[in-house]
């Protein structure tokens, strides 16, 4: 990966992105310098909204419609930047490509993988149909896809997540590429699944020799990767060194405040004399797909099969897994908002079973939170009525004004100001939406939560924070968390029993330390190496391929 | 695929018996029979031609006979049309409604599409208001005031185009436009609404990545996710059209169906309703299927077995 010939190839200087807006112009990117060398591996890091993906549409002629840029990118000499599109063109997809962060929606659901990845080598490389299937199947073997003349005629929604990005990563590789963006190219996808991306991208640049940009807000996976990086902030770049220097000897406290914000610090697990609040035995959940009355019979999805749990008072139990391990759907079914098999016993009551009205009494001591804040909270309902409306039911003699205390209260301790709770939810930033989502279940005096990936769509240093809330709220209560997530840090940093779950079933459980220093299973030790220790993987990857 | 076609169309039956049954008592419901007149016949005239026309047995002896008729495929006599037979009506005026309706559809539909696409593509530009300027207009003036006015102005004033009939090619322009006009508008609208979404979509964004030429883009891309949501409406319109339209037919003179319903209906003459009833709901069953197995068709994601 140490291979810089100082030749530039790409240079960006003093580009300015500015949106046209219905409140205002928005500078997104405001006057950044960068290049990138010939076959080097650039990183740019940031936030959400720091402008680090704008950059790159903007000098790929990608902007939305209301997007409008100035200054100037080069590459390799030729100005892109009012470059007329027909000359744009012969560039982009052909010398300089890209890879987005959304393999699902990135390629056409309507049309076959063969087809697509043929018609940018058609056009650039002018081949005939016949030897672009052929290129098209070596790019296919290239990205190591199983069964490539399978593969050419499927359809995008055949493919994982994991194929998706090898799709699209043959599509950029097809025309020689001097330059490979790479947008957030795992950030929709599985630690382990994203370790074999990341692995394989740094396969074909060592046989390919192309340049790789790289826009990302994981830290990990910049140190693992990069050569050089870009911390950008609100539109500027902040700072810029070597991987090496970034990492041992950040200079701006911004870049200092990133690395330090992985989460960090344990809890001790809980005694076995605390009280059992919840105990679960022999969960199943069987998802029955549909036969119609003229469509033929339908078939069983075991979403979860044979899963217990038993949480105390004051434990987090955390609940991992990849996307589809089924860690959501046992969630939802111990609260009993979907039919499932089992036993679920709330302190001494068996719920299991109860239907909307009987579980009703129950509901205020078992809250949840979900993990989109901008889903979850209804956008025509001030926050103060969000947060109140579970005391309407659950509390119906409340006065008005005691409602309102209480409310002021429960901001109060969300750590929000509680003059805002006039204010709508757009009003607010991701992490503040995802306070009043926690507001509104502590305002309830509830015994349990289930936190369902309440930080995943939050940036680190956002995630930092709501992590310490959660902590403190869960001390001054005594509440008892079902933490599930996908993210290992977060999971590692707030429960003491962890839970590993794949295909609906329970791989590996423990105490949290000893789960997460000491795997047993396969699974676990993948899992928690592509998590912790990305470098690892990469150069055991590398040194296989040799 | 095939087999899919089968069951929906086998479905389709008692869906057409419910339609029938509720339809024949609905107008047995309405007050009036087919033999009123402002001077009541003689009983004994009365008498007669209820006998003829078996309107003197009990009202689900009726429909028992007139489902009879129906399985051997006879839609009886016409009441009030003396001398035809629903079957001749309607065997002659449908082809005339169906051709009329086709024609308006494709120019609606090449017309609307051309439209929607190039406002999407020029969204917010002075291009795009004038489209949708054109298209509201298209829907909110209603078809009574536009085809008289088609009609006076190249049918009268400039003598460019025969103001009514149906015997020439030149005759069916002004009714074609008249029925086409407000669907283009409505067309133009859903195209061009579901294009800028598709313009907007990531994989859209992939081929622009990708250097493709626009043409292919706006084509081979976006146009053919934009149909989608057209083609939806596209079914229950397409039955709507074809079936004849009674204001387009009766300005223009036109020897199509849509005034059978309408005058059916006002002279309660109830074998010609049913046999409109039924031509229209059997088109509305037909094209809904094919809307369904076109998105099959056009959409890979959706499968039917």
């Amino acid at each position: 990966m140490m291979k810089q010939n100082e030749e530039r190839i790409f240079d960006i200087r003093d580009i300015r992105v500015t949106f046209d807006t219905p409140d205002g112009a928005v500078e997104a990117v405001r006057g950044v310098d960068m290049h990138v060398n010939a076959g080097e591996t650039v990183a740019v890091v940031g936030e959400s909204g720091s402008g680090k993906s704008q950059i790159m549409m903007a000098a790929m002629g990608l902007l939305a419609t209301n997007g409008s840029v100035s200054g100037s990118v080069t590459y390799r000499g030729q100005e892109l930047i009012g470059l007329p599109r027909a000359k744009l063109n012969k560039i982009r997809g052909a010398k300089v490509t890209m890879i987005f962060q959304e393999p699902m929606t990135s390629l056409d659901p309507l049309y076959t993988i063969e087809r697509q990845i043929c018609e940018p080598i058609r056009v650039h490389g002018g081949l005939s149909a016949s030897q672009a299937r052929k290129r098209a199947l070596e790019l296919l073997k290239l990205v190591h896809i199983p069964e490539p003349e399978r593969r050419l005629k499927s359809y995008p929604h055949e493919l994982s997540g994991g194929q998706r990005q090898r799709v699209m990563i043959a599509m950029a590789l097809a025309n020689d590429p001097d330059l490979l963006i790479a947008d957030e190219p795992t950030t929709a996808l599985d630690v382990t699944i994203q370790a074999e991306i990341l692995g394989l991208l740094a396969e074909l640049q060592k046989k390919l020799g192309m340049a790789i940009l790289f826009i990302t807000h994981d830290l990990g996976i910049v140190e693992a990767f990069a050569d050089r990086v870009y911390v950008m902030q609100k539109g500027l770049v902040v700072e810029t060194g070597s991987t090496e220097d970034i990492f041992q000897r950040p200079q701006k406290d911004y870049t200092k405040m990133l690395l330090a914000a992985e989460p960090e610090g344990h809890k001790p697990p809980v005694g076995n004399d605390q009280p059992v609040l919840l105990d679960a035995r022999d969960m199943c959940v069987t998802f029955t797909i549909k036969g119609g009355f003229l469509s033929g019979p339908g078939y069983e999805l075991k979403a979860v099969q044979n899963v217990g749990l038993t949480l105390r008072a004051g434990q987090t139990i955390g609940i991992v897994g990849e996307s589809g391990s089924g860690k959501s759907t046992l969630g939802r079914a111990l609260l009993q908002l979907l039919p499932s098999e089992g036993r679920v016993v709330y302190q001494g009551t068996p719920i299991q079973g109860f239907d909307r009205a009987a579980m009703r009494p129950y509901r205020r001591n078992l809250q949840m939170v979900f993990q989109d804040p901008y889903g979850s909270l209804s956008p025509r309902m001030t926050v103060g009525e969000i947060i109140t409306e579970g005391l309407l039911v659950h509390e119906p003699g409340l006065s008005a004004r005691e409602r309102d205390r209480r409310a002021t209260q429960a901001l109060e301790e969300v750590g929000l100001d509680p003059s805002m709770r006039n204010r709508f939810p757009h009003e607010f930033s991701g992490g503040q939406r995802q306070r009043i989502a926690i507001a509104r279940a502590v305002i309830l005096k509830p015994t349990i939560i289930v936190l369902d990936e309440p930080t995943s769509a939050l940036d680190r240093s956002v995630q930092k924070q709501i992590i310490t809330l959660l902590r403190r709220i869960q001390e001054s209560h005594n509440l008892s968390f079902i933490f599930i997530s996908h993210d290992l840090a977060v999971v590692k940093a707030l429960s003491d029993y962890a839970i590993v779950m794949r295909s609906g079933q329970v791989v590996e459980e423990g105490l949290t330390s000893e789960v997460f220093d000491n795997p047993q299973s396969d699974y676990t030790k993948d899992l928690m190496e592509a998590a912790f220790n990305l470098r690892e993987v990469l150069n055991r990857q590398a040194a296989a391929r040799v | 695929m095939l087999g899919y076609a089968v069951r929906r169309l086998l479905g389709a039956i008692p869906t057409l018996f419910l339609i029938i049954t509720f339809a024949f008592f609905l107008m047995r419901v309405a007050p009036g029979g087919p033999f009123d007149r402002e001077r009541t016949l003689e009983a004994k005239v009365l008498e007669n031609l209820n006998r003829v026309f078996h309107l003197d047995k009990p009202v689900w002896e009726q429909y028992l006979y007139y489902l009879g008729n129906l399985a051997r495929g006879d839609l009886g006599p016409s009441f009030i049309y003396r001398d035809f037979s629903v079957q001749q009506l309607l065997g002659n005026g449908l082809p005339v409604s169906i051709q009329l309706g086709g024609m308006a559809l494709l120019v609606a539909l090449l017309i609307g599409s051309v439209l929607g696409t190039i406002a999407a593509l020029r969204q917010n530009s002075w291009v795009d208001y004038s489209v949708i300027a054109v298209a509201t207009f298209g829907i909110t003036v209603p078809n009574f005031v536009v085809a008289p006015l088609l009609s006076l102005i190249f049918g009268v004033w400039l003598s460019l185009l025969p103001a009514g009939g149906w015997n020439s090619p030149e005759s069916m322009v002004l009714p074609v436009i008249t029925l086409a006009l407000p669907q283009v508008a409505i067309i133009a609208r859903l195209i061009r609404g579901s294009m800028i979404e598709a313009l907007r979509s990531d994989h859209v964004r992939t081929a622009r990545a990708y250097g493709l030429p626009q043409r292919m883009i706006v084509i081979v891309h976006a146009l053919r996710a934009a149909c989608l949501p057209v083609i939806s409406y596209l079914g229950p319109a397409a039955a709507a059209l074809l079936t004849g339209s009674v204001v387009v037919e009766t300005i223009f003179g036109l020897p199509g169906i849509g005034r059978y319903f309408v005058q059916g209906a006002l002279n309660r003459d109830y074998t010609l309703v049913m046999g409109t009833v039924i031509i229209i709901a059997v088109f509305v069953v037909v094209f809904n299927l094919i809307v369904d197995l076109l998105y099959a068709a056009l959409d890979p994601r959706v499968r039917y077995d």
